[in-house]
């Protein structure tokens, strides 16, 4: 990808960071960096289309690390459970055959497993060598029939977010458009429910919370086109210009497939989040109001009026229990807006937030929410991460699984919010699912016992269970 | 000896392997006050720190130089510099380990010159060994990233005889350890309990059992690692009484240790199964002049034992393993020895080693091969790292956690294999997975002149009993 490139996708319109004197993606500094490359943001924001062979171009440190892992579902298709990857030798790279091994591979893959397509992860060494995967794309698609999507993505392009953006790219500019949707199912039309199409971006089917939705927006006879990605298949990707309605689902990774296909195809567009009571029902409020259908609002209403009921019933327990606890709140930022909102409705306190990777919107949004004087994060360094739940009488740290270990060092309760996670918290049963796993760990007597030094032992005790003196430098 | 299959297709499908700097990384996680730093895109990093966070369940420390796209093209010494800079000024390690990557040696960087510049610019740092390591991912694997790792501390921490003015014996209790990367935390916790029971002090490179071991220090928060080996304590390699060298792939490392100090050295190949420690505790009987500790001979004892009670699930199973070489040669040896077919074995990368296993058919591949090895035979048992528990389902056999990484699996990452006990466990682990397999067992047949007609057939519960009672009395 040309240097050029790289700066279009960085100046990106629609996010607010633009606005800002240094643009979107921070460079990283070496010595002192966390996080994903451009690969890895890519890898993860298409990984969940199912029926797609997703090969990584390149020696085996990007696939060998990271495949097989993440906590998407699939209600058909395993095709991308598989890891493939091009495994290039040092052979390949001295006297120049990683093309002709990427050409074999994806035969190789078409041959072997019928993939609907094949996507191509480009990656640090191909780039630098200067495979032109487009090319051996273009060569293969045609050879074999089968589309063959190259996301020229190598990691020293960037960060994880401008993976995310590259990978949308690719979509819009190779996939979306070309086909359009299959006809409604005989036997699914209702009578006096106009079906409407449309699309969620940025949703990705971790748990298969995304099924915690789909009986909803069924009922409501809100067809879902594609959901970029999770449990999609290639051929909703394909039929993405059809949908009447965008929503970005939490995140802004990948905003700028709302923005083109607004520009390419005037789709408006909305951001929301099925985390929490509250951002569901104004999720579906905002499709009603967007597509513009009277009866819609009014179905629409009265299923939040039913779901809010029933879910509000079954929360009261939990939210006794629950209320007043205090929770750190560390996501790195993306969607700690809506994550605020679900925690508000258990009747939970956020002492404070990550907004490393939040725009100036979503910082608005939680200054909305949690009151001007919120505390953000913006340098997640686990020490400081510890200062700042000793400060505030954190009672539990939410956070990604790479802080886990972080917080469980420290003898503080942690709650796993990010992709690789087990459970569903979306939608208003996902609220439960959500209020139930907080209890588990906050509730649990491992706490004590970790805290308490051995009988025979003169020490003090060690952690900081709240409410008790501080031990920190 | 048997003949190896070469990688005869285009592409890994479900790679089994992991890349020598996650091999390299993991050898530095061994190392007291450590941190390994990637030379790369920061995805290098990340990728392996969530591959080790994953199967340790530990904060892992480990940094990036963090190429860009500029310092890709134009030139990436700086990043080293800096990275070098900021790890020693932030963290305080007492060694980084530097490791190269496909990126950065593609690019061509020559990282010995990268630390002489980094040493010129900052002579403030002069007491923080910076270890030069070369694992670009395209060759090898974990287990020679690793392999490689050890080698170049050796070769930057220890003196040779003549400049440290040390001979072998100097220290007459203490014993070096080479700990192979198929050693498990808890592997080398029971290697350095045995020799200590001969009145031994081990000095273990790398010793994962007091970093990586999953204890819950008193610091809240640690940036590098909080145990290992001690820095100062590589240079006395030179005045220890042997080395034990535990693993194949530790060859060139053990070669080069005894070049330089003249120390003499016991290898091992495998510490599974009765035979293989047996010589280690022969090795260690010498090297001390101590009886074999009266503990050990029961253990001795306990293992034939059970050698004896689980030969009956063992015998015959027909087992496919991968892994890379060492521990693959480990395991194939340790079913084999209990009368267990070993089908296929298949490793990520080459090793001498891969000759020698007996087994059915040996492959350099990925965890497709298994399947295609084995295509159309029964199998019983699959070991392998947790990947491989998609292909065991697919294939319908059992399976046995082993190697890297290890994800779903609580205390995989600790279990002791080794020794007598150790090799024990593994025997009664692997014979409850063939017990619950129920094989052997005779299908039910229905007569077509039975009177029991139109009863629902072949309903099995758990542990392999059928519904017959409840049928009849139409309970």
């Amino acid at each position: 990808m040309k240097a050029k490139d790289i700066a279009e996708l960085l100046d990106e319109p629609a996010c607010e960071h633009n606005k800002k004197e240094k643009s979107g993606c921070a460079k990283p500094k070496p010595g002192a960096s966390a996080g994903g490359c451009a690969f890895d943001g890519a890898q993860i924001a298409l990984l969940p289309i199912a029926d797609v062979a997703h090969i990584v171009h390149g020696p085996i440190a990007c696939a060998g690390s990271s495949w097989d892992n993440r906590g998407t579902r699939s209600s058909g298709p395993e095709l991308y459970r598989l890891g493939f990857t091009t495994d290039l030798t040092e052979q390949d790279v001295i006297m120049g055959r990683s093309e002709k091994r990427l050409f074999h591979s994806i035969k190789q893959a078409v041959e072997d497993y019928s993939p609907a397509a094949v996507f191509i992860y480009n990656t640090c060494v191909p780039a630098l060598i200067g495979d032109d995967v487009e090319a051996v794309c273009k060569a293969a698609a045609e050879r074999w029939g089968v589309p063959v999507v190259p996301v020229d993505a190598a990691g020293f392009y960037g960060t994880k977010n401008l993976g995310n953006r590259i990978a949308g790219e690719a979509m819009v500019k190779y996939v979306v458009g070309t086909a359009e949707p299959e006809s409604l199912p005989p036997g699914s039309e209702r009578p006096g429910i106009t079906v409407h199409d449309v699309n969620l971006i940025g949703e990705y089917n971790i748990a298969g919370e995304l099924w915690h939705v789909l009986p909803l927006l069924d009922e409501l006879g809100i067809r879902v086109l594609c959901t970029l990605s999770g449990d999609t298949r290639f051929h909703e990707v394909q039929s993405m210009h059809r949908a009447e309605v965008n929503m970005m689902v939490c995140s802004k990774a990948m905003v700028n497939v709302a923005r083109k296909l607004q520009t390419s195809y005037g789709t408006p567009w909305f951001e929301g989040s099925f985390y929490g009571v509250e951002d569901t029902s104004r999720a579906l409020r905002d499709f009603a109001r967007l597509l513009n259908d009277d009866s819609l609002t009014e179905r629409t209403e009265a299923l939040i009026a039913r779901e809010e009921a029933k879910v509000n019933q079954a929360l009261a327990p939990w939210r006794e229990r629950l209320s007043g606890k205090r929770a750190l709140l560390y996501t790195g930022g993306v969607k700690s807006w809506s994550v605020i909102s679900a925690l508000q409705d258990l009747g939970m306190t956020v002492v404070a937030t990550g907004t490393k990777k939040s725009t100036e919107e979503d910082k608005a949004r939680i200054r909305d929410l949690m009151g001007d004087e919120a505390v953000m994060i913006d340098d997640g360094n686990p020490r400081a991460l510890l200062k700042i739940v000793a400060d505030y009488k954190a009672d539990i740290l939410i956070a990604g699984g790479r802080n886990m270990y972080t917080a469980l060092k420290a003898r503080l309760p942690f709650l796993d919010i990010n992709q690789e996670r087990e459970f569903g918290y979306a939608g208003y049963t996902g609220m439960i699912e959500l209020a139930r796993q907080f209890a588990l760990t906050l509730e649990s007597p491992v706490w004590d016992a970790v805290r308490r030094p051995a009988p025979w032992a003169e020490t003090v005790s060690l952690g900081h269970p709240v409410g008790r003196e501080m031990f920190y430098d | 000896m048997i003949e190896v299959l070469k990688r005869n297709k285009a592409m890994a499908v479900s790679p089994l392997k992991a890349s020598q700097p996650v091999g390299g990384v993991l050898a530095f996680l061994g190392i007291h006050k450590s941190m390994p730093m990637l030379h790369g895109s920061q995805g290098c990093s990340a990728f392996a720190k969530v591959f080790f966070v994953r199967h340790f369940r530990e904060p892992i420390p480990l940094q990036t130089t963090a190429m860009d796209q500029v310092s890709s093209v134009m030139g990436a010494d700086d990043n080293v510099v800096e990275g070098l800079k900021t790890v020693c000024e932030k963290n305080r390690p007492a060694i980084v380990g530097l490791l190269t990557t496909g990126l950065s040696e593609t690019q061509g960087t020559d990282i010995r010159r990268t630390v002489k510049m980094f040493r010129e610019k900052h002579p403030e740092h002069v007491n923080v060994a910076v270890i030069p390591v070369n694992t670009p991912d395209y060759s090898g694997s974990a287990e020679s990233g690793y392999a490689a790792a050890i080698e170049a501390i050796i070769d930057t921490l220890v003196p040779d005889a003549g400049t440290a003015n040390s001979k072998p014996g100097m220290r007459p209790r203490q014993v070096n350890v080479l700990a192979g990367s198929m050693l498990t935390p808890g592997d080398v916790e029971t290697l350095k309990d045995t020799i200590e029971r001969f009145g031994l002090r081990p000095l273990c490179l790398p010793d994962l059992a007091d970093s990586m071991d999953g204890h819950l220090g008193s610091a809240e928060f640690n940036p590098i690692t909080g145990g290992g080996t001690l820095v100062e304590e590589i240079a006395s390699m030179g005045e220890s009484v042997a080395t034990l060298v535990v693993g194949a792939s530790m060859g060139k490392a053990a070669d080069l240790l005894k070049a330089l100090t003249g120390v003499p050295d016991y290898r091992f190949d495998s510490l599974m199964g009765l035979s293989s420690v047996d010589k280690l505790m022969l090795a260690l009987k010498q090297i001390s002049g101590v009886p074999v500790p009266p503990r050990i001979e029961r253990q001795r004892s306990q293992l034939q034992d059970a050698m004896l009670d689980t030969h009956f699930m063992l015998g015959q199973a027909r087992v496919a393993i991968a892994g890379d070489p060492d521990l693959l040669y480990s395991f194939a040896w340790l079913m084999h020895g209990m009368g267990a077919e070993v089908i296929a074995a298949v490793a990520p990368a080459r090793s001498p080693q891969l000759e020698k296993i007996p087994a059915g058919a040996v492959k350099i591949g990925d965890l497709e091969d298994v399947e295609r090895l084995i295509a159309g035979q029964p199998a019983d048992l699959l070991i392998g790292n947790s990947h491989a528990a998609h292909t065991a389902s697919r294939l319908g056999c059992e399976f046995l956690r082993a190697g890297f990484p290890q994800y779903d699996l609580l205390g995989g990452f600790q279990r002791t294999w080794i020794g007598y006990a150790g090799t024990r466990q593994a025997l009664f682990d692997i014979a409850n997975l063939m017990t619950a397999r129920g094989k052997g067992e005779i299908e039910p047949y229905h007569s077509i002149y039975s009177q029991k007609q139109g009863e629902p057939k072949d309903v099995r519960y758990p542990g392999g009993g059928y519904a017959v009672a409840a049928a009849v009395t139409g309970g």
